[in-house]
């Protein structure tokens, strides 16, 4: 019996371990987020060196030191650093749309979305593509700053369970 | 290990049975009733409109403003226009149509619109910020009292220090203040203007100075007309007869005169600051004068007058942070008062099956069944109040005077300028309410119907483990 018993414990388990990947793609990550355990955040605050624009900081956490490599840490954070400058970009296309708002007493707003806005979506799409490729398999998460008033760069660190251990 | 395998059958049935027939839980699923976010904001703001309007809490003056506009602005199109339009030109009422709109209009878009309100930081960021701060600070004696929390950023050459807010428990953006009023940290803080009722922040700044704009070239317009009604008037009947003939000129002349002093001066003073990219609060504080240091200056300006006003009324419009009318999400910090019964034995089984198992899928944090954060094992009462780190205090955050210097300095700031309005003193100081009474019946934040959806997944996997 007891063999038996273990071997299906085994089973159990791998079966757990698809359950996991299924639900990865059937759910959102934000329901797996909720269910698997969580060992720890990590915040990347914001870099305030150039002004007020929304720039976060590339120094590279200790606690992810194990868990990614800085090269790919840093080209994520400067790839989001590098869309949210697009976003806040003063330039003759900001101008233009500024005008005509408030030439249109800002009316033009409810059937069109504004520049800022766009490029946050592209961001959130970015985010979600960089979880699914990169952080997710590493057992990470990043969590859209916006979601944090772009304050700072949630990372959330799975605890990564081996079999062996209780 | 094969004592694992015997318990989650029992415990399986056990979980299913008191999940289901638990008679606190059933009603609560069936309601699914989720709260949108602006009903937990823990500002002291007035929504309407389901979270699409947002004002400060007193509105009184607010209201004045617009009265004063309408009825003026009444008097002027009911009395002096069809006389101007008849004797003059049709254009003069067109113009100050269009004119009245346009002030109405962005009056209600700087009173209606979120001014940048920073949201306040989450249990597990606050407890980051705190690490951080005592690793800063080193471990100091037991009478030792740790200094104010400050960082120092060098922005562009000018060493600039961020405080940090007890209220909010951030680090304040440069630039950023608290509102003693609101209770909030907003982005870019200019001042709370009681007149418009609400404060002015990054986002609204432009359609407040829009706003002041427009209001001082209709005022000077309709003194301008009304003087002009009453001259062309006297020239005919004689001045007392034409003051008999259109009484209502009278008032309006009354009411513009004194407006036009203050609003044109406000005009001017926020043109100022627009073309060398200050906050009224750092004018009042002389921030960036050179009287503090001959190396002073401020880093934020663009060097170029054109270029500072574009940025601040043409550029980018950035995105309400706080998200109003979002859906309070389940998984968000919240007190969980009531979870704290049922949850606690359903919750054991599945731990003590869990560590048999050793899966991560099936294993359920206090996070989620209590409803507490992480780092807090027991869950915290009192509304957002909660949102209060561990470790600190349970400060209500109505109290200007313990929290930051600035904050209460902000306070006297805006009442410093707001003598530049017609003579009042609205606020004085807000109301102490306590955190938890404000927020009372917003009570309870805890959703058990999201719960029961994250009990339903973790029973299905449970389900599945068990026929295998």
């Amino acid at each position: 019996c007891r063999p038996f018993k273990s071997i299906s414990v085994f089973g159990c388990i791998k079966f757990i371990k698809y359950e996991v990947l299924a639900l990865w793609q059937t759910h959102s990550l934000q329901d797996l987020r909720q269910q698997a355990a969580i060992a720890s955040k990590v915040f990347v605050q914001r870099d305030y060196t150039s002004g007020t624009i929304c720039k976060f900081q590339t120094k590279f956490p200790s606690e992810l030191e194990t868990r990614i490599e800085k090269q790919q840490f840093e080209e994520t954070v400067q790839t989001l650093n590098n869309l949210y400058a697009e976003a806040e970009k003063l330039g003759g296309k900001s101008y233009l749309e500024g005008c005509l708002a408030c030439l249109t007493a800002y009316t033009i707003f409810l059937c069109m979305e504004t520049h800022y806005e766009k490029v946050l979506k592209k961001i959130a799409k970015y985010i979600q593509e960089q979880n699914e490729k990169v952080y997710a398999p590493l057992g990470l998460l990043l969590t859209d700053p916006i979601e944090r008033g772009l304050r700072v760069v949630e990372i959330t660190i799975f605890e990564d369970r081996s079999i062996g251990s209780r | 290990m094969h004592l694992g395998i015997d318990e989650p059958r029992e415990c399986q049935y056990n979980q299913i049975c008191t999940h289901n027939s638990s008679p606190m839980e059933t009603p609560h699923s069936k309601k699914r009733k989720v709260k949108r976010k602006w009903q937990i904001f823990p500002g002291r703001n007035k929504f309407y409109c389901n979270g699409r309007i947002m004002m400060a809490k007193q509105t009184g003056v607010f209201y004045l403003t617009i009265v004063l506009i309408l009825v003026t602005s009444g008097l002027f199109f009911a009395f002096d226009c069809p006389f101007l339009a008849s004797n003059l030109t049709p254009a003069i009422p067109a113009i100050g149509g269009v004119l009245f709109l346009f002030v109405i209009g962005m009056l209600l878009r700087a009173s209606f619109s979120d001014p940048g309100v920073l949201p306040r930081a989450t249990p597990e960021e606050a407890a980051d910020v705190e690490r951080q701060i005592d690793a800063a600070n080193g471990a100091g004696g037991p009478g030792y009292r740790p200094p104010p929390r400050t960082r120092e950023v060098v922005i562009n050459g000018q060493t600039v220090k961020l405080k940090y807010c007890f209220t909010c428990k951030i680090f304040r953006p440069p630039r950023a203040s608290h509102c003693s009023l609101c209770d909030n940290c907003v982005e870019r803080f200019d001042h709370h203007c009681p007149w418009v009722g609400n404060c002015v922040g990054k986002r609204n700044y432009r359609f407040f100075y829009l706003f002041i704009l427009s209001l001082s070239f209709l005022t000077i317009f309709i003194f301008a007309f009304v003087i002009t009604h009453v001259i062309l008037r006297s020239n005919r009947t004689g001045f007392l007869s034409a003051l008999k003939d259109s009484p209502a000129s009278v008032l309006e002349v009354v009411v513009c005169f004194f407006s036009v002093w203050s609003i044109v001066g406000l005009s001017g003073f926020h043109t100022y600051l627009i073309s060398s990219n200050q906050t009224t609060n750092e004018d009042i504080k002389g921030s960036w004068s050179t009287k503090r240091g001959k190396d002073n200056y401020n880093p934020y300006s663009y060097g170029n007058i054109l270029t500072n006003c574009c940025a601040a009324l043409c550029g980018p419009l950035p995105p309400s942070l706080i998200d109003r009318r979002g859906f309070v999400q389940p998984d968000t910090p919240q007190p969980a008062a009531q979870s704290n019964g049922t949850n606690t034995c359903p919750t054991t089984q599945l731990q003590s099956h869990m560590a048999a198992v050793t899966t991560p899928l099936l294993h359920a944090q206090p996070i989620l069944l209590g409803g507490g954060p992480v780092l807090q094992p027991k869950p915290s009462v009192g509304g957002p109040c909660s949102a209060l780190g561990p470790g600190q205090p349970s400060l209500p955050s109505s109290i200007p005077g313990l929290s930051c210097g600035g904050e209460v300095l902000a306070l006297h700031d805006s009442e410093n300028h707001c003598h530049h309005h017609l003579h009042h003193q609205h606020f004085i100081s807000p109301e102490e309410t306590p955190c938890a009474a404000h927020l009372g019946h917003h009570m309870p934040l805890y959703d058990p119907a999201s719960q029961d959806s994250l009990h339903e997944d973790s029973v299905r996997g449970l389900v599945k483990l068990s026929s295998v």
